[in-house]
């Protein structure tokens, strides 16, 4: 079985969702008159850049084989935490404020980190009570209330735009350049998929596991707190409930990119890629005046597809 | 009509096909009952697929099997099983949680009525099946506290308890110790004494001498030749199934590569003491020493090596590299040290199987191509990868394939290009030959043999007389976490290994 060459069915396995996404764009394109213009595109863009931010980061979790149920909890938590910062008329320097959110992001990965790569708590668990410690902070910190009333200089993370580009899409690709780098060209990287591909196999090979595993959920609080900074800025408000539900958004991007949730495998271009068909899927419906209700099956039916193609390809 | 054929079993030009690959050619095989017929092959050559088509877990792609005389194409184990066709896997497909009994009957539990499980009648019939057989095993006890001999053998007693005729066995001892096997081998003539036809895999000669009655080799997928046992060498065995004549397995020569001291001591390891696992281990190794480590199963020889690799911490005891005394604390500082730890199993330490020969072959040693400290050099990665895949001759189209479609020798052989791309001066090998054919086998022998004679340093830990008596300069022996013999090569033979494994003195003094 040494020689393998790649057959029709191969590659649509392998490129399967490139090719999906190609043609769902090309479709569009046709049935749509509104879809191939540079604001939509760029709407499309910014809609996705939020979850797409925590899906970078949520890749590297995945490929170490684990999953991080927090993130959607930190982007509210570094939402109020900054935002309280800059709002009332004593607001902070916006540096601050961003930094602040920022450590409460990599705090909550380093939490969930040092449960499950030092104490060996099951990685569903441990960030299962991240998330409900983060979220109960958030009501904690602002009383259940909202905060708004901010500075017009932190507003402009969300609002602002270089050219007809949004800041949220430049922030997201700069993320996954950032992610590219380190997932593909460096050293972190081919650690991190080797201990999704075999921990004990990595640990023979003189890897520090547990350092790469805990990495990576601080990884993952980063980019959480970065989207839950870009959302409250975008919404003008600290809203105690943002982010609820992100997690299974950005897992589901992840998974659509091909990577499999037991470990070993994943790219950055993939989950872009997931995120994409999410975004064009909703917006191509949205345009087409489908009800969001549909959206939620279809999108159902997305992520099944996927995996169904990744099984089959393993086959 | 129910005229005993000669044959219980016949397959008829059977045939099996992979995308890309033809794994079966055409072979026809016919079985007796209360005969042990053994199949023989290097890995890839046939033989467990071959099995698997007639146990129902593998569609036929063409040709015939006849049953009793008349044509059974099983479709799945369920109906092979039915026709009393049963096969043992060399991964045992054992529940650990369950009792001996609960595993012997799942998914066949013997009811009362409606569903319900009649819990006595089963722990009575696994007791008379054990006591057939002659095997000392409770009914009751917990699968996952057994040894591996005797979760085989209670793969045997599962086997055999719904009446099947037909027994296939593929490598049952590539995990149990020699003594175990003479259990295995009583308990396989029993069987035969009940008339049952056994088909029994195996990479072992030895094995095969002792309890086979007929002898088939497969190569490349295709039918070679089909002997009584009493009427084929060993060597012409050895000289079908690779097609080619093996002279001098175990090449150990005195010629040196590099110039070195052997004198010069590599390693010294000193009243190295992990309780409850071993005590008071020392041993040192010289320059270009291969040093074995033989011992039965559970004398805990890979654990002593763990412990030198940084992979267990041990309660007391020194290691000494190079004069210098060393902490060793995990596998990172044993690598920093020179070290290199060839596993015993493959799959669960040895490889990322889901990842391409090359990215497992850089992973220890990533330091040696980093830009910067942290960026992979990809060029320099595909030159140094490239040049050890031809330099140990793996078989493989592209650096790029995935390792688990590899044979087991050639996954054997990445590992070993793992730690040769770091050049260190000792090298740990567990069981290096374990499950891969003889013609792999060979190459590797050649490969620690050059190895040596460049001035590194090997430990190897192995089960296999032959292979020890063949390869190393000097052997310990373990026997129950203690070291209890010590030989230098000309002194050693199979007697003296064997006494100070089950806990005897040999040496004389």
């Amino acid at each position: 079985m040494g020689t393998k060459k790649m057959s029709v069915g191969g590659i649509i396995s392998n490129y399967g969702m490139y090719i999906a996404f190609t043609i769902l764009f090309v479709l569009l394109s046709i049935v749509s008159p509104a879809f191939l213009t540079s604001t939509n595109i760029i709407n499309i863009l910014r809609q996705i850049s939020v979850i797409g931010t925590i899906a970078i980061g949520m890749t590297f979790v995945i490929a170490t084989g684990g999953i991080d149920l927090s993130v959607g909890a930190i982007v509210g938590l570094s939402g109020v935490v900054s935002t309280s910062l800059v709002a009332g008329e004593s607001g902070m320097p916006l540096i601050l404020s961003i930094m602040a959110g920022l450590g409460v992001g990599i705090a909550c990965g380093m939490f969930s980190g040092l449960f499950i790569a030092k104490l060996g708590v099951p990685e569903f668990i441990a960030t299962l009570a991240t998330m409900t410690i983060a979220r109960g902070l958030c009501y904690v910190y602002t009383d259940g209330r909202p905060i708004t009333g901010f500075r017009d200089d932190y507003k402009v993370i969300g609002k602002g735009s270089v050219g007809i580009i949004p800041i949220p899409v430049i922030i997201f690709l700069v993320i996954i350049a950032v992610g590219i780098v380190l997932l593909n060209l460096s050293k972190f990287g081919r650690h991190v998929l080797a201990v999704g591909g075999n921990e004990k196999a990595a640990i023979v090979s003189g890897i520090h596991v547990a350092g790469v595993k805990f990495s990576c959920y601080v990884l993952s609080g980063i980019t959480s707190a970065i989207a839950g900074i870009i959302l409250s800025s975008r919404i003008q408000t600290g809203q105690p409930v943002a982010g609820e539900g992100y997690e299974l958004d950005a897992i589901t991007a992840v998974v659509i990119g091909g990577a499999s949730l037991s470990g070993g495998s994943g790219s950055i271009i993939g989950t872009v890629v997931g995120m994409l068909v999410i975004g064009v899927m909703t917006n191509g419906l949205d345009l087409l005046n489908v009800s969001s209700y549909y959206q939620e099956v279809i999108k159902g039916i997305i992520i099944l597809i996927a995996v169904l193609s990744d099984r089959l390809k393993k086959r | 009509m129910q005229k005993q054929q000669e044959y219980i079993v016949e397959m008829k030009e059977c045939r099996k096909e992979f995308p890309g690959v033809v794994a079966v050619k055409d072979v026809s095989l016919s079985l007796k009952r209360g005969e042990v017929h053994a199949l023989m092959g290097e890995n890839g050559a046939g033989k467990s697929t071959i099995m698997k088509i007639l146990a129902g877990i593998l569609p036929l792609d063409g040709g015939e099997i006849l049953l009793n005389g008349s044509v059974f194409h099983p479709k799945s184990p369920a109906q092979a099983l039915a026709r009393g066709i049963s096969m043992i896997p060399q991964e045992l497909d054992l529940v650990p949680q369950l009792t001996v009994t609960e595993n012997i009957f799942s998914g066949q539990e013997l009811t009362v009525k409606a569903g319900i499980i009649h819990k006595k009648a089963m722990i009575q019939r696994a007791g008379q099946l054990f006591q057939e057989l002659g095997i000392d095993i409770s009914p009751l006890e917990k699968v996952g506290k057994l040894s591996v001999a005797q979760m085989q053998m209670v793969a045997i007693v599962k086997a055999i308890a719904f009446n099947a005729d037909v027994i296939i066995m593929d490598e049952p001892t590539s995990a149990i110790t020699e003594r175990e096997v003479e259990q295995l081998f009583q308990v396989v003539g029993e069987l035969k004494k009940q008339q049952k036809a056994i088909v029994y895999i195996s990479h072992k000669m030895d094995e095969i001498y002792k309890i086979a009655d007929t002898l088939t080799i497969m190569r490349d997928g295709e039918h070679v030749v089909t002997k009584k046992v009493s009427e084929i060498s060993e060597d012409e065995v050895i000289r079908l199934m690779v097609g080619r004549e093996l002279s001098n397995m175990y090449t150990k020569s005195s010629a040196k590569l590099e110039e070195y001291d052997e004198n010069e001591i590599m390693m010294e390891v000193s009243h190295l003491t992990k309780e409850g696992l071993f005590q008071d281990i020392s041993f040192t190794l010289k320059r270009g020493e291969i040093l074995g480590v033989s011992g039965l199963m559970g004398a805990g020889r890979t654990e002593v090596m763990e412990t030198v690799f940084g992979l267990r911490k041990p309660d007391s005891g020194e290691i000494w590299i190079k004069g210098k005394k060393v902490s060793i604390k995990n596998p990172a500082t044993a690598i920093r040290n020179e070290l290199a730890f060839v596993s015993e199993d493959r799959k669960l330490y040895g490889l990322n199987l889901a990842g391409s020969i090359k990215k497992n072959v850089s992973l220890a040693y990533l330091r040696l191509i980093l830009i910067a400290r942290w960026f992979v050099d990809f060029g320099k990665e595909r030159r140094i990868v490239d040049d050890l895949i031809a330099q140990l001759r793996i078989k493989t189209t592209s650096r790029d394939t995935i390792v688990n479609n590899l044979s087991g020798g050639n996954q054997q052989k990445v590992i070993l290009a793992k730690w040769l791309m770091g050049d260190p001066d000792i090298f740990i090998m567990d069981e290096p030959t374990r499950g891969i054919d003889v013609g792999a086998k060979a190459e590797i022998y050649k490969i620690m043999d050059t190895l040596a004679k460049r001035g590194k340093s090997i430990i190897m830990i192995s089960s296999e007389m032959p292979e020890l008596l063949g390869m190393s300069d000097h052997i310990i022996v373990m026997h129950e976490g203690k070291i209890t013999g010590s030989f230098s090569k000309e002194e050693c033979n199979q007697e003296k290994l064997m006494i100070c494994s089950m806990g005897g003195n040999a040496n004389g003094n």
